[in-house]
């Protein structure tokens, strides 16, 4: 006699295959994006400035470097859309030309230092202990310096590039991930399935990414996406100071820089970078606010 | 009682929520009556919808909520009334007491100026009135020191007495209908009965009216004048207290109070006559019965069309066809219960533990050494044994130090005294010298199915990684084991690839027992598994390990507050206080007659199914 | 007793702290390419002037007692010497601290107060018109940096509408009227970026108070709205502490960027500068007196929130 439960009468479907379940913190972020009204608009802006980044130098008119000595600080005319600067440069194409340099800047960056502040974050949340203080207080100290002055400081030591300007920024954005995530491990690390696991005796390093990480990608990319608009800001804030590359580069914070002296004569030249800037930066928090909101557990 | 016009009068209550995935039914065809100063219980496990219920009836509940029905309270339409003179009654003539107080009370105000609020708002008193009304308040409702209460904040208080404010605070205006939902959830047994002590005391003193929301039937029948019975969002019964619980007129009232163990007589039976099946899709239109598929009555009928809630017996109402033909609950049907075969292996010890003593230190110790303040002491040389195939209690209530025992028997945690032994081998002190072997026969289950598994985990892989890392063996031979395990524990192979947040609570429960069994252990420690669980599925997954203890030979380590649920199943007991054993024994012996205080005021403090008329 | 053993603690943090970001100043500081000799004695030197200067800057002894010597030095209140200026850091340095001061105090003194406003009638009118215009507002705010908005105030108020002086050097003749008028726009750059961000955070942190069990169960007590959302607003309070202290952080960065668009005077400004030139004693001193303002301000926000929030002052 069946004194036992028999199997529930359940019509869920059958959970998707391993490999596809891989990704399913990605496709959770995808659906997250779809079902957010702000999120997808800020993809569809983040989207055509990834267009002007692959495409840019194609489709933009001039090169960035081309001179018209006779057309100086014009004003914008149908040959130059938006108007030459004091070299005669056509300041649109410049602007196209700019956006491989700071999106590829703003995206690897962005990831370098959410790479290396999970890391941090993981080993110091996990292993709690010395090892966790020592790490904290180092991100601490690196975060009692506001962000551009450790930037700056970075840069100038190491030199101005926009190799080392994403380094810099990695560096910057390194202890304010490895908080988020620490604060993540810590509560990840109370629960149960973490208990079970080590009741069977795993090591260490398998709790850690076998148990840990993949319930943890998900805040990691919420982080990520809010960070990637932060970092924007922060490297034309450092072009704009002249710490990231060097003129005749078409850096939007640079030429911005280089507009300034002219804003009385030429006050056209300041638009198109700070629009291409201000653009990018709003697309990109419109994206992480609407994942952010999505993603939350209500 | 029932010939007075009705405080509150519900008579089809229905109320929907608009959901993404579309109108989600959440409480239908609710009709019942509360008299004044009558207690009314409203039972039903989770899915039920009576907390839904309790907001309901007091308006207020907001879009995406979308109420229907008719709601009277002292005979006029409730549901219909404009904010404002929702206001007027709220916290003055209708008031609500919630869950958990810690979360109800504003951390940042203390509790008396959070009481003396809602005396200033409604009955317009200045503050010095005011302050001496709540100090009277708070001395109704027994708290000690009322007037110090009242200048503290409400993380100073404990459980019992927060819950307490709570009260004073509803009852402040001298309320005529109080709707309570599940306040004593969360508290511990002896806390739980002086509260609804309290609560039996001040219905005698003011003659409010109460509607006690619960999933706990004890504390009904010892409560409730009336009861009524919710399943799937429908009240399914209605009536007296005491016969609705002696003579049921619904199969789901009858299969609630059969699975329940009880206290208060030893264990008939080894198994417990679990109810079959799972809650009816709640977004699903409603063309039968909604108990049907799991009614051991059903006929062609109630699958056909939904039966309405009827007046049967004087004075009872039951949603059931064939109310007449419900059985009680005493007489049991001879197919449903199995002889118990078990012996308990004599002889050594499975399992030992000696001298056990754990303390914490205080945080922020480790770098400046804190001048004089005494570290914690969770456990206090505390000594077990346990035989092959047996099962040993633990009893305690929160704070006991019985959670702490758990985890150190299996290496959880590092005891600062004491060794555990494993047939006869003394083990490490410290978890991290444990070998593989020894972690292979020593597998604990624990009390939160929500985070019991890896959410990224499938089931597979969850109940196969104890084989891979014990066993061995190809990918394949893993599966199908793992697949065996499965059905083992009663869900079956189409279980395997399925996520956590696919499965139920009780659902994810098995696996985790799956997971636990799957290295042939020898010791399960069994820490609450069926606290955060409804009372239909504790039944069967208490028969599953008793079960799986039969046809294994494991022997169990069982933590539990629940006496009932011990009683049923443990064969010794041991009673935990403040991390000292102070008493242990053979169940039956504690029982039926316990040596120490605590042990006896514990016994005392547990409600029982017999409703105060039969004691 | 228990205030004064946490006060101590959080002392001693960031006692700690601070001393880490001196060595990891000095260390950035000497790895900064581009030699001092060289900065001030010109291009044409010859090597055996470099390497007498370099001698008698004490640039040859090994790095740990340049440390100690500094820090020791900065302890007594002895600063260095300017290699840029050609005098003592100290004054340079505390006038520009001043300076910046005056503009981070405006801009605080300002933003604060109406972003709690606007924040908190933000999450009152929830998903409504006033919400989603504020909400708009701030993230356009939000996503132009600091000399992006500078550079438009400039172009529109002092090119466009000359209305306010495009720079704001100081000049002590100067009428009082048109000293202050300088500081507009530089205060008015700093507030928009930090208003924006404060009112987004206080916003969320009162969405969060509202939806608290506790202010549902307030509300079903028939207390009056206004009451209702007091007791969200207590609780609302408290993370504003904490946004502030943090926004500071974004505000220290912020004046480095305002003062180089403005020409203002301040310790940006000399931070700059001394970054640009290798101006090694200043860098360090400035950089130093950064991070110690930001710590300081973050110890105060622990010390108010630990008064205010009953569950740890009890």
């Amino acid at each position: 006699m069946a004194e036992l439960l028999p199997p529930a009468a359940n019509p869920l479907p059958v959970g998707p295959a391993a490999a596809a379940r891989r990704w399913m913190a990605l496709r959770r972020a995808a659906g997250a994006v779809r079902g957010s009204k702000a999120a997808t608009v800020g993809a569809a802006i983040l989207a055509v400035h990834l267009v002007l980044a692959v495409l840019g130098p194609a489709l933009a008119p001039y090169r960035y470097t081309e001179f018209h000595m006779t057309h100086l600080l014009e004003a914008p005319s149908r040959q130059f859309l938006a108007g030459t600067d004091q070299f005669g440069r056509d300041q649109l194409s410049r602007v196209m030309w700019g956006a491989r340099g700071t999106l590829t800047l703003a995206v690897v960056s962005t990831v370098l230092g959410e790479a290396l502040g999970v890391t941090v974050g993981l080993v110091g949340g996990y292993y709690r202990g010395v090892v966790d203080e020592v790490l904290m207080r180092t991100m601490d100290a690196l975060m009692a310096f506001p962000s551009i002055l450790l930037a700056m400081l970075i840069l100038t030591s190491l030199g101005h590039s926009p190799t080392y300007v994403v380094a810099g920024i990695a560096i910057v954005f390194m202890p304010r991930a490895a908080r988020v995530l620490r604060g993540v491990v810590l509560s990840l690390a109370a629960s149960e399935f973490v208990d079970a696991a080590r009741a069977r005796g795993e090591r260490g390093w398998y709790i850690l990414f076998r148990e840990l990480l993949p319930n943890a990608w998900t805040p990691i990319i919420v982080d990520t996406t809010i960070r990637f608009s932060y970092s924007i800001l922060l490297a034309t804030s450092l072009g704009f100071l002249g710490l990231g590359a060097a003129p005749p580069s078409p850096d939007w914070g640079l030429m911005i820089n280089e507009a300034l002296p002219f804003l009385n004569q030429a006050p056209w030249l300041a638009l198109p970078p700070a629009l291409a800037i201000s653009s990018a930066v709003v697309g990109a928090n419109l994206l992480g606010d609407g994942i952010q909101a999505s993603l939350r557990p209500e | 009682m029932t010939t007075a016009a009705p405080l509150l009068d519900v008579r089809d209550l229905e109320v929907v929520y608009r959901t993404a995935r579309g109108p989600v039914n959440a409480v239908r065809g609710v009709s019942f009556a509360v008299a004044p100063g009558e207690i009314f219980g409203l039972v039903g496990e989770s899915g039920s919808g009576k907390s839904t219920v309790g907001l309901a009836v007091m308006g207020a509940l907001r879009p995406p909520a979308a109420v229907r029905g008719d709601v009277r309270y002292r005979g006029e339409p409730l549901l219909t009334k404009s904010p404002a003179a929702l206001r007027a009654l709220w916290g003055r003539k209708l008031s609500i007491v919630f869950q958990n107080p810690g979360s109800t009370l504003n951390p940042v105000l203390r509790a008396g100026a959070q009481v003396m609020e809602v005396l200033q708002e409604h009955e317009g008193l200045d503050r010095a009135a005011a302050f001496a009304r709540t100090v009277e308040l708070f001395d109704a409702v027994q708290l000690p020191d009322p007037a110090g209460v009242a200048g503290k904040y409400p993380h100073q208080l404990s459980g019992g007495q927060q819950q307490r404010v709570s009260i004073a605070m509803a009852l402040a205006c001298d309320p005529d209908l109080l709707v309570m939902d599940e306040p004593t959830t969360g508290l511990d047994v002896t806390t739980e009965a002086r509260i609804l002590e309290l609560v039996r005391s001040l219905r005698a003193r003011t003659g409010a009216a109460i509607l006690y929301i619960s999933h706990n039937l004890a504390v009904i029948a010892q409560l409730c004048d009336a009861v009524g019975v919710m399943y799937a969002g429908e009240l399914v019964e209605t009536g007296p207290v005491a016969e609705v619980f002696a003579r049921p007129t619904h199969p789901y009232t009858l299969a609630l109070l059969r699975c329940l163990p009880r206290v208060d007589a030893p264990s008939a039976q080894r198994l417990l006559p679990a109810i079959e099946g799972a809650l009816p899709d709640p977004a699903a239109p409603v063309t039968q019965c909604q108990f049907a598929a799991r009614c051991p009555m059903a006929e062609d009928r109630c699958r056909r069309e939904p039966p309405p809630l009827v007046e049967g017996l004087p004075g009872r109402t039951s949603r059931c066809f064939f109310w007449e033909k419900v059985p009680a609950p005493d007489a049991v049907p001879a197919e449903r219960v199995r002889a118990a075969s078990r012996t308990v292996d004599t002889g050594t010890a499975v399992l030992e533990a000696h001298g056990l003593t754990h303390e914490y230190g205080m945080p922020g110790r480790r770098l400046v050494p804190v001048l004089g303040a005494p570290p914690l002491r969770a456990l206090d040389n505390v000594s077990l044994a346990v035989g092959g195939r047996e099962t040993l209690a633990i009893i305690g209530e929160s704070g006991s130090g019985k959670t702490t025992l758990g985890r150190c028997l299996v290496g959880l945690l590092r005891p600062t005294a004491g060794d555990v032994m494993l047939r006869g081998h003394t083990l490490p002190r410290r978890p991290e010298r444990w070998t593989r072997s020894t972690r292979r026969h020593m597998q604990i289950v624990f009390q939160n199915p929500d985070l019991t598994l890896n959410p990224r985990r499938t089931v597979f892989e969850a109940v196969a990684r104890p084989l891979e890392l014990f066993g061995g063996g190809t990918r394949e031979d893993r599966r199908r084991r793992a697949a065996a395990m499965l059905e083992a524990v009663k869900l079956g192979a189409r279980y395997l690839d399925r996520l956590p947040h696919q499965l139920s609570g009780g659902e994810r429960q098995r696996v985790a027992i799956a997971r636990a069994f799957a290295a042939d252990p020898d010791i399960v420690v069994c820490d609450e598994p069926t606290s955060a669980l409804d009372v239909s599925v504790q039944a069967a997954i208490l028969n599953l390990l008793a079960v799986l203890q039969d046809s294994r030979g494991v022997s169990y380590v069982f933590i539990s507050h629940d006496l009932s649920v011990v009683r049923h199943l443990a064969d010794r007991v041991m009673v935990i206080y403040r991390g000292s054993v102070v008493e242990e024994g053979r169940t039956e012996d504690v029982f039926a007659s316990p040596r120490d205080a605590y042990t006896k005021a514990l016994l005392a403090a547990v409600p029982t199914l017999k409703t105060p008329a039969e004691t | 007793m228990r205030s004064l053993g946490f006060i101590a603690r959080r002392l001693g943090a960031l006692a700690v702290v601070l001393a880490v970001v001196s060595v990891l100043v000095f260390a950035i500081v000497q790895l900064l390419p581009g030699d001092v000799a060289t900065e001030i004695l010109g291009t044409s030197a010859t090597p055996e002037d470099l390497a007498a200067l370099r001698l008698k800057l004490g640039l040859t002894r090994p790095a740990p007692v340049r440390y100690a010597e500094w820090i020791g030095g900065v302890v007594r209140g002895d600063w260095g010497v300017s290699l840029l200026y050609q005098m003592p850091v100290r004054p340079l340095v505390l006038e520009g601290l001043g300076r910046s001061a005056v503009l981070a105090g405006l801009a605080l003194l300002i933003a604060v107060p109406l972003s709690i406003g606007l924040g908190v009638v933000a999450a009152l009118r929830r998903d409504r018109l006033l919400d989603h215009a504020i909400s708009t507002l701030t993230l356009i705010a939000l996503s132009l940096p600091e000399f992006v908005w500078g550079t438009l105030l400039i172009l529109l108020f002092a090119y466009r509408f000359r209305v306010f002086p495009p720079s704001s050097m100081v000049d002590p003749q100067a009428s009082l009227a048109s000293q202050a008028a300088r500081f507009v726009l530089p205060v008015l750059t700093l507030i928009l970026a930090l208003l924006a961000q404060m009112t987004r955070m206080t916003r969320a942190s009162m969405i969060d108070a509202l939806r608290q069990p506790f202010t549902e169960a307030a509300r079903l007590r028939g207390l009056r709205p206004r009451r209702v959302v007091a007791h969200a607003l207590r609780n609302a309070l408290l993370p504003t502490v904490g946004i502030v202290a943090l926004n500071v952080g974004f505000l220290l960065g912020g004046i480095v960027i305002v003062e180089t668009i403005f020409s203002y005077p301040g310790l940006g400004r000399l931070l700059v500068d001394s970054v640009n030139h290798r101006d090694v004693p200043m860098l360090q001193m400035a950089t130093l007196l950064v991070a110690s303002a930001y710590g300081l301000a973050n110890l105060g926000a622990d010390i108010v929130y630990a008064y205010l929030d009953p569950r740890i002052r009890y």
